[in-house]
């Protein structure tokens, strides 16, 4: 039996289904991404985790005990906040302090378990400030110290680094990780950040109106997508439609890959090359960008654009109006049957 | 954008307009004459002196102090509970009540002198200082409900969530969470209950009793027999009294502002 | 009943309780004391009858009364609107600290007693006071002539009296608008009046009009200053209930007029709320 255990769990708001069917179980230590766009009911999962919200129906356990009689003060689940909800008339310090009150821990451990979370976060000097007196990082921090100091069974992230800036957010990311791997606390993030859940979590859900599409390692999840919405929502991706012919999958006449049945084929972007020889899918490059690392490329096929990336290593990259012929590996690709819908 | 000379004598025109009286009114007090006129050579307190040996309007400004104090205090402690309710749970009636109780903002004051006249003369509290308080409460209690209800809704219902996970019951919440957040509310609530309270004339003259009359009501009443630089003096302390609450109150709400902060969210 | 509603019902129960027991029924009471009957030797009789109704709208003095405070409250309304956006606007395109300081300057005379500041017009409108001798000077009047117990007095004291709500109002509504669209129509040629009429009104409109219906309701019920400056002379729906009340006694018809004022701004308001609407939602439609 898992740490956490989700089963069929489904939340109604009258006709409106906002989680439907969800089956999930998260090990111990483990963390994992709720991932989708907004309204896709990561958030209300969470919500139902940590006891705000009343699922309609199925049942939470953590550790092997019914969560649903549990009033969410006495679940002892550490919550980071999208807005951080630090209170603002509390130093940070006080802050931090708060769940251990509840807990009515002695003074001194108090103290010293404070400086701990507080050291932990790298704000061991920021103790007597008021959170209004921090930067959007510091206050992430501080949340999140005030959420790990009770050493809670489960720390619940929603949407945790979603208002601080690209340069900040990447930096925190990595310190999250260090944080719970040193922890050690089971982790379930609320994200709509594809790039945020890839990079932290052990496996990664991806949510769809209400609906689990996959739950699978991040690579897995990226590499193999499950669905056709998985595909487009991780990454970018170009589908093609292919029939198949005697030498196998033929998209708009130009054989790509093995197999038998009309499909349709899903590359990523940096998965397409530029060949000189063998087959391929002729096309025309209508613009190229420059984007540092990498070029992004539009080319124009038979069977519409394609999208191109090619890093930047120094290789020649054909520039726009030039004519080329694009190929990829079959095993890069992934194939949806035809007439099934993922 | 910046205004052109038009508006700028506009809004010159616009500050006399509206300052004129007023000054006059502080520069008439002055007058060292035994009538109504402008001081010009020599400025006299002789009209603030015979203020203090007015004993009728330090009465009536006790009064008007102690109905405010307390018509506020009350109205505070009305509107915290009704606040917080319409501004964080849903329920049938909801919106309704809420315009209910901002309904006497609707009425004119001279109705509700009227309806508290017959109400209190048919109880037989006519002209009572409990009869006058009620009826400053009912006046007021728009003023700090808007003010506490600002304060409640403005508040991040994920602060509440973040102390119930960290494990603080109801009652703890309450105690160590929301009310340290409106307090800033129910502060401004209470001095713009007490300036409203303090300032009613409409329907206290309808309510109040000669040992119950508030200052307001005691310089209308005299300046309906007469006009004279007596009045004007009255009128100047009060212009005094209110600037100076002004900038008390200025003051108090920068330092509210520092203490609490701006909500980033 | 869910705990949501247990909850909010508990805590808005004091208020509610108090609400109905020192607003709803003394209201409900002055409404059944108009339908009361009044003679001067037995006080109030508790009969039913609408005798009070009709002596009000039968008798030419009533009816000269109501015109008047209507008409003084349209002339209010009107003048605030006319100097009062145009402040607002002017404040709004202010720079700081000028902005806060003149800001203070409008709200300020709201907190000082409505006594004390007509008082002061008392003394500006009266015989000797500063405007009769400025129109004198000025040779628009021959002698001083006192605006004291005038109608003009009044609309001027009340302007006064009123227009901060006016000026705070349309800063409301030009504070939501967005800076850069008087920017843009300036590029575009616009010349500065083409802008305040095109651009700035239009978006001003819904604070003047809120503005407008604050400023008319509390004209047309405002007391203290119609009584000072109007006095007994020049009296108004207000002024004339008071005087039933406090010195004729005769109640029931002093609660008539009441009602009768209530129920004529409401009118008034509520017309004027759907006149808005309608007007507005054709101008959004266009």
């Amino acid at each position: 039996m898992p740490y956490l255990a989700l089963e069929n769990i489904r939340k109604a708001y009258g006709p409106a289904v906002a989680v439907d069917r969800l089956d999930l179980g998260v090990e111990k230590g483990e963390f994992i991404s709720l991932l989708g766009p907004s309204g896709c009911g990561k958030t209300t999962t969470l919500q139902m985790i940590a006891g705000f919200v009343e699922p309609t129906q199925g049942a939470i356990a953590l550790d092997g005990i019914d969560l649903s009689r549990l009033a969410p003060e006495k679940r002892g689940l550490g919550i980071v906040f999208q807005s951080y909800a630090l209170f603002p008339h509390m130093t940070v310090a006080a802050n931090v302090a708060f769940g251990l009150e509840m807990r009515r821990v002695g003074k001194a451990e108090i103290r010293q378990r404070v400086e701990q979370a507080l050291a932990m976060v790298g704000l061991a000097d920021k103790g007597g400030r008021y959170p209004r007196q921090m930067s959007g990082g510091q206050q992430q921090r501080v949340a999140l110290a005030r959420a790990l100091v009770i050493r809670p069974a489960i720390l619940l992230l929603d949407e945790p680094l979603s208002n601080l800036d690209a340069k900040l957010r990447e930096e925190m990311q990595l310190e999250l990780r260090q944080i719970q791997r040193q922890s050690g606390t089971t982790t379930v993030l609320v994200t709509h950040d594809q790039q945020e859940a890839l990079a932290l979590s052990d496996r990664i859900v991806v949510m769809n109106q209400g609906r689990v599409e996959q739950i699978g390692s991040p690579f897995d999840v990226y590499e193999r997508p499950g669905s056709a919405f998985v595909a487009t929502f991780l990454g970018r991706t170009n589908t093609f439609s292919a029939e198949p012919t005697s030498r196998g999958l033929a998209v708009a006449g130009h054989v790509m890959m093995p197999g038998e049945r009309p499909a349709t084929i899903s590359i990523r972007p940096e998965k397409v090359d530029f060949t000189t020889d063998g087959d391929g899918l002729p096309g025309r490059v209508l613009t190229r960008v420059f984007q540092g690392n990498h070029w992004l490329l539009h080319v124009e096929t038979p069977d519409g654009l394609c999208l191109v990336i090619r890093p930047n290593d120094g290789r020649p990259v054909p520039g726009e109006g030039e004519t080329v012929v694009l190929a990829f590996r079959a095993r890069d690709a992934s194939l949806s049957l035809a007439g099934s819908t993922p | 954008m910046r205004n052109g000379p038009l508006a700028v004598v506009f809004h010159a025109v616009f500050v006399v307009f509206l300052l004129a009286p007023m000054v006059l009114v502080c520069l008439v007090a002055f007058t060292p004459e035994g009538f109504l006129s402008i001081p010009t050579t020599r400025f006299s307190l002789r009209w603030f002196e015979r203020v203090a040996q007015y004993p009728d309007f330090i009465a009536a400004f006790r009064t008007s102090l102690f109905v405010a104090t307390a018509a506020s205090l009350i109205a505070v402690l009305f509107a915290v509970p009704a606040a917080l309710a319409i501004a964080r749970y849903r329920f049938t009636g909801r919106e309704a009540l809420n315009a209910f109780f901002m309904a006497p903002l609707m009425i004119p004051h001279l109705v509700l002198g009227i309806a508290f006249l017959r109400f209190y003369s048919l109880l037989g509290i006519s002209g009572t200082m409990a009869g006058l308080i009620i009826g400053h409460v009912v006046v007021v209690f728009p003023f700090a409900m808007r003010m506490v209800l600002a304060a409640a809704t403005g508040m991040d219902k994920r602060i509440e969530d973040a102390a119930t996970a960290l494990g603080a019951d109801r009652i703890t919440t309450y105690r160590r969470i929301v009310i340290p957040l409106i307090i800033p509310g129910m502060a401004s609530g209470f001095a713009l209950a007490f300036i409203q309270s303090f300032d009613e004339v409409t329907m206290t003259v309808f309510i109040a009793s000669a040992t119950t009359t508030t200052l307001p009501v005691r310089m209308f009443t005299y300046i309906q027999d007469s006009i004279d630089p007596l009045i004007c003096a009255v009128s100047a302390l009060l212009i005094l009294f209110t600037v100076l609450a002004m900038l008390v109150i200025d003051r108090f709400y920068g330092l509210q502002r520092l203490f609490i902060g701006e909500d980033k969210s | 009943m869910n705990a949501q509603e247990h909850q909010g019902w508990l805590l808005v129960a004091p208020a509610t309780l108090l609400f109905v027991g020192i607003v709803a029924t003394p209201l409900a009471m002055t409404l059944l004391l108009s339908f009361n009957g009044w003679s001067s030797t037995q006080g109030i009789v508790p009969t039913l009858t609408v005798q009070n109704y009709a002596e009000i709208l039968s008798d030419s003095f009533f009816a000269e009364i109501f015109l008047r405070t209507l008409r003084i409250a349209l002339w209010v309304t009107l003048i605030c609107v006319l100097i009062g956006a145009p402040e607002a606007y002017i404040l709004r395109r202010m720079r700081e600290p000028w902005r806060s300081s003149f800001i203070l300057v409008v709200i300020g005379p709201l907190l000082v007693s409505v006594v004390a500041r007509t008082l002061g017009w008392a003394l500006l409108l009266g015989g000797n006071g500063l405007i009769p001798l400025a129109l004198h000077r000025l040779g628009l009047t021959s002698s001083p002539v006192s605006l004291m117990f005038t109608e003009t007095g009044v609309v001027i004291a009340l302007v006064h009296v009123l227009v901060p709500f006016m000026v705070l109002s349309v800063w409301a509504s030009l504070a939501r608008m967005d800076p850069a669209t008087e920017r843009a129509a300036q590029s575009l040629g616009a010349s500065q009046i083409t802008i305040f009429l095109r651009i700035v009104l239009p978006q001003a409109m819904p604070g003047i009009l809120s503005g407008g219906i604050i400023v008319f309701s509390l004209a047309a019920s405002a007391f203290a200053t119609p009584a000072i400056i109007g006095g007994r002379r020049l009296k108004v729906a207000s002024t004339l209930a008071y005087d039933e009340f406090l010195n004729t006694l005769n109640w029931p018809l002093g609660a008539a007029i009441a009602v009768l004022l209530l129920v004529g701004i409401v009118a008034i308001v509520v017309g004027w709320n759907r006149f808005i609407e309608r007007r507005y939602s054709q101008v959004f439609a266009s």
